[in-house]
């Protein structure tokens, strides 16, 4: 890896068939992460931020320049190198938790090691470790049905988190919690992101969330207009 | 194995539709075995007896004979060599002689198929040694579906009418001595038996005969000269299609059955592929390729298919079971439509028969849930994750 960079976004522009025109969700994104970071990409509804972050994420391919993550130029892989990329080194938080609700907390936590094909004891092992992060060790056999959507969030934070990933990209992860639950879901990742190091890279417009930040790049008809680290 | 536990978890989340769907097509593979297995039952049972009773190890025809021109009769009768006696007495032939006559139970005239037989005779099951009396009369037997048919009782007599070889109409008493049960309905029904040296006599035609039945152990082989043999796999074509007429009816309810079935799965996997988006971009944003995914939802609906196979298995074996043991009661009646069937048919199951239908539910249930699970591959997972494709 070049200089520590995580992930390297140059000249990336972006844009979507609207009919027979086309919109440009961003344009001109030159940016650069490095690892352990804690920043957010921040901007009015529609300005973009979860267009970037499905890129970085592999999601989706940038129409013009490179987003290269983790030395893997995202345009350029094919669907099971992708898959690969996300399923190694990349978490994902949804606003909407996005927890399979036919399984319990465990189950759910437990998927993402499951395609990495890892042993069950070791699977215990990582699952009950992560749960232990999100103080939600007493709910392994609950299913999302049954719990709050503060808890929801930590168990998804927890599938997150279980393998330990290099990046974990989460949009609006607060959009749907209370004060209470946001701050706690916060200082929980803050707490990840200290002892672990992993970067967390948000996609929010919410003034808890943006109190966390050490970074935050703002983007507004999907461009930068500020990239500013804290202290 | 991912793909199969992640798919058996899914699965047994939906409760409520997977075990309607499971019931559905678990009756679809017991309909299927139920009826093949039966009609098994029924087709070797039918052979068995039709062999014991009537055909033995096979029947030489006399070269004019055919039993569905009644004309023929007349003419279908030969005098057996010495080498065809020789096998007679040895027990690798027995000669049945064919004749047409009229006989008058309570006074109405009645066409019946009188046959000779050697009462001495132990190739076929048919008691033919019951067949003596006292001089005065004919001895003869029917059995049940002719004496129901004709009103005749053990004891009775009746006067029957023939035209022996020169023409000549003759008549003379009979007496029925034994009545016997028999599930093949072609010795039974219009069919009067008496003993070969009798019949040889009221038609004069000494050491005659129209058929000639092999012997199933160690049957006479060989050609006889102004007789055409007649193998198993001829006379047993009556049996042999009127099952396979019969398979065909059991065929359209395991299709129907199994379009229900089928059309609860298709609609199953439609639904849950069009409200499960965003569960399907989470696995994608997890780390699972499309293709996976469109994997996980056709083994998630081909296991419809091993679960009923499993739930088939748990209710439907033992009633199958049951009715392997103590057989399946043919409806009254049945026998009359000239059908080889015995009152209580013992259905047969073959493992090939469980196992074919068990692959073509299976492989039939997984094209049913891979066609509308493609259409995950052509899914955008960003769309996908926030559940927004209609
Ligand atoms: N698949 C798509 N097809 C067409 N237009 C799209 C698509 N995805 C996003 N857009 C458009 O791109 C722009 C940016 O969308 P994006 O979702 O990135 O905004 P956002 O900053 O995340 O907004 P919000 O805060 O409301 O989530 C919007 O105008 C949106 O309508
Ligand atoms: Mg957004």
């Amino acid at each position: 890896m070049n200089n520590s960079a995580l992930i390297t976004i140059t000249d990336l522009v972006k844009r979507f068939p609207m009919g027979k025109r086309e919109f440009t969700a961003l344009s001109n994104i030159n940016l650069t992460f490095n690892g352990g970071e804690f920043a957010g990409i921040i901007g009015p509804s529609g300005s973009g931020k979860t267009t970037l972050l499905n890129i970085i994420g592999s999601l989706d391919v940038p129409t013009e320049g490179k987003a290269v993550v983790l030395d893997n130029s995202v345009g350029n892989l094919n669907t099971r190198q992708s898959a690969d990329l996300r399923n190694q080194y990349l978490g994902f938080i949804f606003q909407t938790y996005n927890l399979l609700a036919v399984y319990t907390v465990f189950e759910n936590v437990e998927l993402p090691l499951l395609l990495l094909k890892m042993a069950a004891s070791e699977r215990r092992k990582l699952v009950n470790q992560s749960l232990e992060w999100v103080g939600l060790t007493d709910k392994v056999n609950s299913r999302p049905a049954q719990l709050s959507g503060g808890e929801c969030q930590r168990v998804s934070i927890a599938r997150a988190m279980v393998k330990e990933p290099k990046i974990v990209l989460a949009d609006e992860p607060t959009a749907n919690l209370d004060a209470k639950n946001s701050h706690h879901i916060l200082q929980t990742m803050e707490k990840l992101n200290a002892d672990l190091g992993t970067t967390f890279i948000f996609a929010t417009h919410d003034e808890k969330v943006i109190q966390y930040l050490k970074r935050k790049i703002s983007l507004e008809d999907g461009q930068v207009v500020a990239d500013e680290v804290k202290g | 194995m991912l793909a199969l536990k992640l798919a058996y978890r899914n699965l047994m989340g939906a409760k409520l539709r997977t075990w309607l769907n499971m019931i559905v097509l678990s009756m679809a593979f017991l309909v299927i075995i139920w009826n093949k297995g039966l009609l098994n039952g029924w087709d070797q049972q039918a052979r068995r007896d039709t062999i014991d009773w009537e055909i033995g190890g096979g029947v030489y025809w006399q070269e004019n004979y055919d039993p569905y021109d009644p004309y023929t009769i007349e003419d279908s009768h030969g005098r057996m060599s010495d080498v065809t006696l020789k096998a007679v007495e040895d027990g690798k032939l027995t000669p049945i002689l064919i004749a047409q006559a009229s006989i008058y139970p309570e006074g109405r005239v009645q066409s019946v198929s009188m046959r000779g037989i050697d009462p001495a005779q132990a190739l076929l099951d048919l008691p033919a040694n019951k067949l003596t009396g006292d001089n005065s009369s004919v001895p003869a037997m029917i059995g049940q579906r002719a004496a129901r048919n004709f009103k005749l009782n053990v004891g009775d007599y009746v006067t029957v009418r023939w035209r022996d070889v020169n023409g000549t109409f003759d008549a003379k008493e009979m007496q029925i001595v034994h009545i016997f049960k028999t599930n093949v309905s072609t010795i039974d029904a219009r069919v009067v038996w008496v003993p070969l040296a009798d019949l040889q006599e009221m038609m004069q035609m000494p050491t005659e005969t129209t058929l000639l039945v092999t012997s199933q152990e160690a049957g006479f082989q060989g050609s006889i000269p102004g007789w055409i043999f007649k193998d198993h796999y001829f006379l047993l074509t009556e049996i042999r299609e009127m099952i396979e007429m019969k398979s065909v009816s059991g065929q359209v309810m395991f299709l129907i059955l199994m379009s229900l079935a089928m059309l609860a799965i298709f609609d199953t996997q439609v639904l849950s592929i069009f409200r499960r988006q965003k569960e399907i971009g989470t696995h994608i944003a997890l780390g699972m390729t499309q293709r996976q995914v469109v994997a996980l939802f056709t083994i998630e609906g081909a296991m419809h298919a091993v679960l009923a196979a499993i739930l088939a298995a748990l209710y439907g074996f033992p009633l199958l079971y049951l009715q392997a043991k103590s057989g399946w009661s043919m409806p009254e009646g049945t026998d009359d439509f000239g059908m080889t069937i015995a009152d209580i048919v013992y259905p047969s199951y073959s493992l090939g028969l469980v196992v074919g239908t068990t692959l073509i539910v299976l492989i039939t249930t997984t094209i049913v849930s891979y066609l509308p699970a493609r259409r995950i591959s052509k899914m955008n997972p960003t769309d996908a994750i926030r559940g927004k494709i209609q």
